[in-house]
């Protein structure tokens, strides 16, 4: 129980997808104007993440493993998590327009995002029990949107602020999110990792 | 290499009966007029026909529940397109708009106080009704830039907004933001306007600003078939009058606030030369 909370607490907090081992950059500047707009994303990668770390999982252990076929690990775990992030797309848009409206405009842009492939490949690294990488997807996606939110609650305050015309725009983006990764930096020795 | 292939292989052919199945079992029936009016709409997301978003504009349109001349940015020319979908008769409403009704650039209005908060016009309006003397006149800080989707409007160098009237679809987005209404929409192909916002009489008007309309009547009296008063503030007739009689009246304006936009180009932009006036301490 305490191994999980830790793995939790390190994948939310210390080793921040986003802010300290720089996963899932793109989504984090494109899709971060707006708070809802970045929640919205921030739920749809923490599904993804959950289901596409459960299926490769079983996918590493249950076929490559028995068969030897570790060196085909990235392209299978391609594979299989764009054809889960499809489906669940088809499913959530038959059973429910309402979640669909909110939630699936998202979900073709995280496919196969660095973010959700990174995660898989780490699971296997780290050898964690199913269970383990279960937990360990939720905490990442949690701490994805948390990132997230934090950085377009910043982008938004941003454009009311008189900013030098040089910064104006994409330069000044850069650097508050370098800034929120130094923040970020403060949580580094809390869990031993 | 015969273990991967195989491996690979069966992993992409399952993968693929399942998403062709899937396609199969959770397939949505969309009306293909709904993807028809998609493809027509302006694709902007403006909110101008009151719906978020051409979307469900497009669904509501199916629906039947909204009428076809909402899309302001389509203009006619969509309008058309979706009276033919959707098999209705319309009747076309002349294409908008946008127009900056003020010429009080920090030359010629005066301020109450040097603002500096959020640079939003919303936020400035609200600390003593904004920082410019005039309570009508354009504040500059460019709410109505940002909240344009089609980046027709931009604050120009005298720090006022200014519409670029060929980039303008008339979405009225900028006259609701605007907190003080100086955007009002105006039919496209009228370029004669009178620029000030200011109802107010000639004493006030001349203590806040040197280019407001006083409500001297002047163009009326010249040409009173294209203008009209409101309160102290002069308007145009859009349709109505001569072009040389309104030309005239241009040129009697003593604070040159009627202008005809055509002169200045696309854009719209300051007669030059203004006549050289002091800027008088308040």
């Amino acid at each position: 129980m305490k191994s999980l909370l830790l793995i939790m607490v390190g994948a939310v907090f210390v080793n921040n997808f986003v802010l300290a081992r720089f996963l899932g950059l793109c989504p984090f500047l494109g899709v971060s104007k707006k708070v809802e707009t970045a929640l919205g994303m921030g739920m749809a990668v923490t599904f993804v993440m959950v289901v596409a770390s459960a299926c490769t999982w079983l996918l590493q252990y249950l076929v490559l493993t028995p068969f030897n076929l570790d060196y085909l690990q990235t392209i299978a775990f391609i594979l299989v998590i764009a054809t889960l992030v499809q489906m669940v797309e088809m499913i959530v848009r038959k059973s429910s327009p309402v979640l669909y409206q909110s939630l699936g405009i998202f979900l073709p842009l995280i496919t196969t995002n660095c973010a959700v492939l990174g995660l898989a490949v780490l699971n296997i690294q780290r050898n964690y029990s199913f269970v383990q990488s279960l937990v360990f997807a939720f905490g990442a996606a949690l701490g994805f949107t948390l990132a997230m939110v934090l950085y377009a609650g910043l982008r938004e305050r941003l454009t009311l602020c008189p900013v030098p015309r040089i910064f104006r725009g994409t330069p000044i983006e850069l650097i508050t999110a370098g800034l929120l990764a130094l923040a970020f930096m403060g949580f580094a020795g809390l869990v031993p990792n | 290499m015969m273990a991967a292939v195989i491996c690979l292989g069966s992993l992409g052919f399952v993968a693929a009966l399942l998403l062709g199945m899937a396609a199969r079992r959770f397939a949505v029936t969309v009306d293909p007029r709904q993807v028809a009016l998609m493809d027509i709409l302006a694709g902007a997301n403006c909110g101008a026909c009151g719906f978020p978003g051409c979307d469900a504009y497009a669904r509501a349109l199916v629906a039947g529940t909204a009428k076809p001349d909402l899309c302001r940015p389509g203009g006619a020319e969509t309008l058309k397109r979706i009276a033919t979908i959707l098999g209705v008769a319309v009747t076309e409403r002349p294409p908008q708009i946008a127009v900056v009704r003020c010429q009080g650039d920090l030359q010629h209005a005066r301020l109450k106080y040097a603002y500096q908060g959020l640079q939003d016009c919303r936020a400035a309006q609200k600390l003593a009704r904004g920082p410019k003397l005039c309570p009508a006149g354009c504040l500059g800080l460019g709410s109505c830039v940002q909240h344009c989707p089609f980046d027709a409007l931009a604050i120009d160098s005298r720090g006022l907004a200014m519409v670029n009237r060929s980039r303008c679809t008339g979405c009225g987005l900028c006259v609701t933001i605007c907190p003080r209404q100086v955007l009002a929409l105006a039919p496209a192909n009228e370029t004669i306007h009178v620029l000030c916002n200011n109802r107010e009489s000639s004493a006030r008007v001349k203590s806040y600003c040197n280019a407001g309309c006083l409500g001297c009547r002047l163009c009326v009296r010249t040409a009173p078939e294209s203008f009209v008063m409101d309160s102290f503030l002069a308007k145009v007739r859009y349709g109505y009058g001569e072009p040389s009689t309104m030309a005239e009246a241009i040129a009697r304006c003593p604070h040159h606030c009627i202008l005809n936009l055509d002169e200045q180009g696309n854009n719209q932009t300051l007669p030059t030369p203004h006549s050289v006036r002091e800027r008088s301490t308040p």
